[in-house]
């Protein structure tokens, strides 16, 4: 059995961060760019969720937006950002900035732009400690060796006064995280932390970021393309494609039975390295779509193995899975929950429960006209209902699908497994 | 003394950028351009000469002890020799002296107008960059129409309304038909600074504006409106001693290298003289503007590395 770490404790704590409905666009000559459509999620303190997506996936985006650094002309355009209960989107802009640092920190993706050229790394992180905290110039300059230290630079009282450029790669993404950690933040969002390092160096970064994380117990936002870092660092992932979430559980569950095929497909196009025998690396098929033509149905189905005729004029709509440990502590709850899912695909399917099949009668096309599509932007409603009325809907549609195709094509609506792509 | 190993210093700081792959713009963009230019002639050289001058205008005393303004016409427009090596103007002044004396006119009005025209772009120039949208638009227009206006017929104009021709009307004056050209540059570097993900994560660790633009926007959009500024001087100068010359800017009996050259017009062959001395303190003032705006360019712009 997967051990779940800390995830049922984690998430029977009210969240800290509390993410519905995400929907930010980009206007551009070729229409609008839906970047994110409908994300939700929640983290609670003390826990790392993952964001997993290619790149355009709109998982920075997302990051973006929790934080409240969409710059024009994007736009977030519905959904709400709930910073221990606050509703981010709706408070002041002065409201917003205060929460910066000291509530919601964030850590880029490339530490030598993300840091100032002109200032030495002490001034830079002094300053936080001196605008923030109203602290002496010197009480700061002391605080910023601290935090120099605690991120693990050698010789932090030497270099203190020295510039970015000095610092290798990894040093400098420490001394980002040393900035970031300087007020002590609730949130902690790091976006794509490794990628611009080492390969040798990435795992001395994420290390680092776990360790302060269990340390402050902050909760950790790790947004990544990078299979090997989740896989490392995360007690959940969501997994993003065009803009959406289109699986999310404990990362054991996910990674090891994913449920929705393009969740499947990363997996298999990822180097295990394990297995002693030669395995052939399957990449998925075509690109990702562009996000202002985001395909109807579910957005995978161009490219998906499994692709019945209801994927392309229907999302799946994200549903419950499973019953393991973990994934139903998510179910367990009062609490919205998208996570729990993942049921081993061999095994029987836990919600699908339906009687064999009266001709494929009975499946409405949920995906069609407004009223349906805004229900499919609200999976926390869909995710609140009673547990017999979404078994309900899953073995409607389960039946639906009965005549399209073998066991493996119809997994998406059958079990009721994963994603909501929108129509 | 071994001459092959690099200083351990220059070693780990090319190993650093090696390491990072990254391009040298990003090293501290003030402290590798000072590197830079303390071994650049061109930069050094033009940088003395303003030194030199600027001592020359705050104190004449150092170089001459004649004063320009003792006079006597039994030695007018009397040719350079041994001990008045720039020779005697039509009143009889020592014409050494007085060219001596102009220089505090051209630095203080080179260097009051570009502080003048600096703080108007850089504040301008800095909130339209940032803000952008309406604001933006806003200064952007009306920059657009003011660097429309005729420089020349305008001072012409606005010195004629003021009244008076004095170093304030005149600093005024071309402060008010110099300021667009800055902004213009000062608004297009913040545009570009503005963007850059320092100033996101800046933001994102919940610096406000005003910190963002004074701590990171301004020191890394300053460089371009340096440059130009150092030019402007030069060019501001030059334009004094144009209005001077023109009879629009200072007067009789004040003092000043366009005066000088305006004074020597009408006797350009008996008393030739008259036109090179001021002339070529002029030229090689402006000159060493000019060079020394060049020399920072090429410090700061990293393509030139």
């Amino acid at each position: 059995m997967p051990s779940i770490p800390a995830s049922a404790d984690v998430t029977a704590a009210a969240p800290v961060l509390s993410v519905r409905d995400l929907v930010v666009e980009f206007p551009t000559t070729d229409g609008v760019v839906s970047a994110v459509n409908g994300v939700g999620f929640d983290l609670a303190a003390g826990e790392t969720l993952a964001i997993l997506g290619e790149s355009g996936s709109g998982k920075s985006v997302t990051a973006q937006a929790v934080m409240g650094l969409i710059e024009r002309p994007g736009r977030v355009v519905g959904g709400s950002v709930a910073f221990e209960g606050v509703d981010l989107l709706a408070a002041s802009s002065e409201d917003r900035r205060r929460v910066r640092g000291s509530g919601l920190a964030m850590v880029f993706q490339d530490p030598l732009s993300a840091l100032n050229p002109v200032w030495s790394v002490g001034f830079q992180i002094a300053e936080m400690f001196r605008v923030h905290r109203g602290l002496s110039r010197r009480e700061a300059r002391r605080r910023a060796v601290e935090l120099l230290e605690r991120v693990r630079i050698p010789g932090a009282a030497q270099r203190v006064g020295e510039y970015p450029h000095q610092f290798s790669g990894g040093m400098r993404q420490r001394v980002m995280i040393a900035m970031a950690l300087a007020l002590d933040p609730t949130v902690l969002i790091a976006d794509e932390p490794t990628t611009a390092l080492d390969v040798t160096v990435q795992a001395q970064i994420l290390e680092l970021l776990d360790d302060l994380r269990a340390e402050t117990g902050m909760g950790l936002l790790l947004i990544t393309h990078d299979l090997g870092v989740v896989a490392e660092t995360a007690d959940r992932v969501a997994v993003m494609y065009a803009g959406r979430i289109v699986e999310t559980g404990p990362t054991d569950a996910v990674l090891s039975a994913p449920a929705h095929p393009y969740t499947e497909g990363l997996l298999a196009s990822v180097p295990r390295g394990q297995s002693g025998r030669e395995e052939r690396l399957r990449p998925i098929a075509g690109a990702p779509p562009s996000l202002a033509r985001i395909p109807p149905g579910c957005p995978f189905h161009p490219r998906c193995p499994y692709v019945i005729e209801r994927c392309r004029s229907e999302r799946p709509p994200l549903a419950l899975l499973g019953h393991e440990p973990g994934a139903v502590s998510d179910l367990g709850t009062d609490r919205p929950a998208f996570s729990a899912r993942s049921v081993p695909r061999s095994g029987e399917p836990p919600i699908d429960r339906s009687p064999p099949d009266p001709a494929g009668v009975g499946w409405e096309p949920a995906g069609i006209g407004p009223e349906s599509a805004s229900a499919d932007r609200n999976p926390a409603e869909d995710a609140q209902k009673p547990a017999g009325d979404r078994q309900g809907a899953g073995d409607r549609q389960g039946a639906g699908d009965r005549q399209a195709a073998g066991d493996r094509q119809a997994a998406c609506w059958r079990s009721g497994e994963v994603g909501r792509g929108d129509g | 003394m071994s001459m092959s190993a690099p200083p351990p210093d220059a070693a780990r700081l090319d190993a650093a950028r090696l390491d990072a792959g990254a391009p040298a713009r990003e090293a501290g963009l003030w402290s590798d351009a000072w590197r830079q230019l303390r071994r650049n002639p061109l930069f050094l050289v033009p940088a003395v000469v303003i030194a030199l001058f600027t001592v020359m205008a705050v104190f004449p005393g150092l170089f001459t002890r004649t004063d320009p303004r003792a006079c006597d016409l039994s030695r007018s427009l009397l040719r350079p020799r041994a001990g008045h090596w720039f020779g005697y103007d039509l009143q009889g002044c020592d014409y050494y002296a007085k060219v001596i004396h102009g220089a505090r006119v051209s630095m203080t009005i080179g260097i009051a107008t570009v502080a003048g025209t600096a703080l108007v772009a850089v504040v301008l120039g800095t909130l339209a960059g940032f803000y952008g949208g309406i604001v933006d638009t806003l200064i952007a227009r009306v920059t657009d129409v003011w660097f429309a206006l005729p420089t020349f017929l305008g001072a012409v104009v606005v010195l004629a309304v003021l009244g008076g021709n004095g170093l304030p009307q005149l600093t005024l004056v071309l402060v008010l038909f110099g300021w667009p050209t800055m902004t213009r540059l000062m608004r297009s570097a913040v545009l570009t600074v503005r963007d850059l993900e320092y100033v996101t994560a800046a933001r994102a660790l919940g610096a406000g504006d005003l910190r963002l633009m004074a701590r990171h926007v301004l020191p890394n959009a300053l460089a371009p409106v340096i440059v130009y500024g150092a030019i402007r001087v030069g060019i501001v100068i030059a334009a004094e001693a144009t209005l001077s010359f023109l009879g629009l800017g200072l007067q009789l009996p004040a003092i000043s290298w366009g005066l000088m050259i305006a004074g020597a017009q009408p006797r350009l062959l008996s008393a030739p003289h008259l036109l090179l001395f001021p002339g070529l303190f002029l030229s090689v003032t402006v000159l060493a503007f000019v060079l020394l705006g060049d020399a920072l360019r090429d410090a700061f712009d990293p393509r030139l590395r």
